[in-house]
């Protein structure tokens, strides 16, 4: 089924293998963009990237983190309720009157500590993460209407000054802190990913898990590591989340972890792990954000289109990694 | 590890022992709780009382817990299955909504038929990307569990759509010897499902190809037709579940119905003692796994705790049952075996893809 194409690529010119899914990303953002551009004057404004990255720099920090998990070939059903669960949790801890330094503190601890038990029972009971993070993903959601059955306003000053500081030209463009602090952290896991020993290791494991074993990299660590980055992540997100929303709700970010995986699998990531950029995780953010905001200018499509694209760009993607795997494996 | 396996399972006598047991002491601990629980009174001539109340509202989980048990013992798992209620509901009324006579018998029985139609294509499409393409059946049905939803209010236009049909309400809401008609559906199906898979040779083939679908390819099984096959029961019964659903309400909302009933789904199958692996099922256990989820649900409601706060118990429940099943547990607090069912030892074995 697959010898036949072998002999086929040896005299055309090659595109690297690894790069065509992220490259697919990047022509179809420009082709959205271009669209975008074309039929409404208002689109090219600077301030629509802009506001793509300030409406979305929660699901970037979270997709990064899910990037990690995904290169080692696992999956963290448990992000959007992480996120909750923080929102929640700072808010209701600022409501009590705790002072924001502390709060933040706190609130980056839990989802670390999640996501490093979770990669615990992964590892070494051997359970497949998806059911892991699936308990996980109960336990955050059921923590959220634990603390609080309503939603939780936040009136701290720091929170509301991290809500509302704009940088750049206040009356002109500009984007939020969280945006920033998205940036950071996508240059950080970047760095990680393509310099550090831990990066080589991540790539080592979801390409081959026994090899990796066999070459006496520490497979456990890097597994349980990249579960406590994502539980980090989603900690971040979650505080992001609270500085875009100013409250804590119980039934916030339901079904973001379907977002999440979709950005990072349109980022050129494959799921079955080993290859894959931080770079395309944004760019598939950015997608994700591109179509939502296409969908508003137009106005006469409903926001249950957003679902349906996103359904079918995720499919698309599925089976282009597919094809490039009968082809060149 | 065999020997002590069978001296075991000649000790506790069957393997539904364990859910069986909880089941018991989940509805023992309700009675001393609140001693009128099992209490059932005929009125009317249906009966009526919290344990029916437990059998009716537990009729769509076992539905659709039924299709993924043979999702899961392929070696799958079907994430869409809420969307797919949601769809099929959402047709159903759709279609019914539209007619002049919403109370005519054969107006239903052609929106049950347009509905179930739609959800074999669907069932059909993630057949194929798992069976045919060969894309990890997480993911492949993870593209309809995202875009599903979206159908789903593409059918009903973004709105709750309100039906006033007394054939479809009897989906859910009807009665039949006494009893609710939606615990007759249930059983129906899952006699079905067992008859097919237990009295011919179905059930073993489905759980040679979990066991191992390249070996059981090379011993001749169709392996892809199989799994193939199983997703399309599992839309089916997804679909009927669906029906009774928006039956039940009498409306069908593309957001709401059968949001993360694929999650209590997965959950009644583990309980059951089908091991996620693949390679083994066992239906009456997903039935009493299914009937244990709605008790838990139904007790947590009776203790006025937010129904959303259940998810703690269930994350507590979904992680024990996984270490008791997990191997790796097992051999490391292997004294302790008399804790652990008799679940699937075929887990250990990795695992080979589907076959393109």
């Amino acid at each position: 089924m697959t010898t036949g194409t072998l002999t086929a690529g040896r005299t055309r010119f090659r595109l690297p293998r690894k790069q065509i899914p992220v490259l697919a990303t990047l022509a179809l953002l420009l082709v959205m963009y271009g669209i975008g551009v074309s039929q409404y004057s208002a689109f090219s404004n600077v301030q629509v990237i802009f506001n793509v990255f300030i409406d979305n720099g929660f699901l970037l920090v979270v997709a990064v983190g899910m990037t990690f998990v995904i290169l080692t070939g696992g999956i963290d059903l448990s992000v959007g309720s992480v996120v909750a669960m923080t929102a929640m949790v700072s808010a209701a801890l600022l409501q009590d009157g705790m002072p924001a330094a502390l709060v933040l503190v706190i609130a980056l601890l839990i989802g670390p500590t999640l996501g490093l038990l979770m990669g615990c029972v992964i590892h070494f009971f051997e359970i497949q993460p998806f059911i892991v993070t699936l308990a996980g993903m109960f336990f955050a959601r059921g923590m959220c209407t634990f603390i609080s059955g309503a939603s939780i306003p936040i009136t701290d000053g720091f929170w509301t000054s991290m809500s509302q500081e704009r940088i750049g030209n206040p009356q002109g463009n500009f984007v939020s802190i969280s945006v920033l602090i998205a940036f950071v952290v996508v240059v950080i896991a970047a760095y990680t990913l393509a310099y550090t020993r831990l990066g080589r290791n991540v790539y080592a494991i979801g390409g081959n898990p026994q090899s990796a074993l066999l070459m006496g990299l520490p497979v456990g660590r890097t597994r349980i590591a990249v579960y406590t980055i994502s539980g980090l992540c989603s900690a971040i997100g979650g505080i992001l989340l609270s500085f875009y929303t100013l409250s804590g709700a119980p039934l916030i970010a339901v079904g973001m972890e379907l977002d999440v995986i979709a950005a990072v699998v349109i980022g050129g990531t494959v799921l079955t792990g080993g290859a894959g950029y931080v770079f395309g995780t944004v760019l598939g953010v950015l997608v994700l954000g591109v179509i939502q905001t296409l969908i508003t200018f137009d106005g006469s499509l409903n926001s249950w289109w957003t679902k349906i694209v996103i359904g079918g760009l995720l499919f698309a993607f599925i089976l282009l990694q597919r094809l490039i795997g009968i082809r060149y494996k | 590890m065999n020997d002590t396996m069978s001296r075991y399972r000649t000790m506790m006598g069957h393997r539904l022992f364990w859910p069986a047991a909880v089941l018991f002491v989940m509805l023992a601990a309700n009675t001393i709780y609140r001693p009128g629980f099992l209490s059932i009174e005929l009125k009317d001539g249906h009966l009526y009382g919290t344990p029916i109340d437990i059998l009716r509202l537990s009729a769509p989980l076992i539905l659709v817990a039924l299709g993924m048990t043979l999702v899961i013992s392929t070696g799958g798992i079907d994430l869409s299955v809420g969307s797919l209620c949601a769809i099929s509901g959402a047709i159903a009324c759709m279609y019914i909504s539209k007619q002049p006579d919403q109370n005519s018998v054969g107006v239903v029985v052609t929106a049950l038929a347009m509905a179930m139609g739609v959800s074999l294509v669907l069932g059909a499409w993630n057949g194929v990307l798992v069976a045919v393409i060969g894309i990890q059946p997480i993911i492949a049905t993870l593209i309809l569990m995202v875009a599903g939803r979206g159908l789903a209010q593409l059918i009903t236009e973004g709105q709750i759509i309100t039906i006033n049909s007394e054939p479809y309400r009897a989906i859910g809401l009807g009665h039949a010897l006494t009893l609710p008609l939606a615990i007759f559906i249930a059983l129906a199906a899952a006699l079905l499902v067992a008859a097919f898979t237990r009295r011919t040779a179905l059930g073993m083939i489905i759980e040679s190809v979990g066991g191992n679908a390249v070996a059981s390819r090379l011993a001749g099984i169709r392996s892809g037709r199989v799994i193939f096959l199983a997703y399309v029961i599992s839309a089916a019964c997804a679909a009927i579940a669906g029906f009774m659903m928006t039956a039940n309400v009498s409306s069908a909302d593309g957001n709401a119905a059968g949001l993360w009933v694929e999650l209590d789904a997965i959950l009644a199958v583990v309980i059951g003692g089908t091991s996620l692996a693949g390679g083994r099922f066992f239906l009456s256990g997903t039935i009493i796994g299914a009937l244990i989820i709605q008790t838990l649900t139904t007790t947590v409601y009776a203790m006025d705790i937010s129904p959303q706060t259940s998810l703690l118990f269930k994350a507590v429940v979904v992680i024990a049952v996984c270490l008791i099943q997990a191997p790796a547990f097992r051999a490391r607090f292997g004294r302790r075996r008399r804790n652990a069912p008799p679940a699937a030892n075929i887990a250990d074995k990795p695992k080979e893809q589907v076959p393109a």
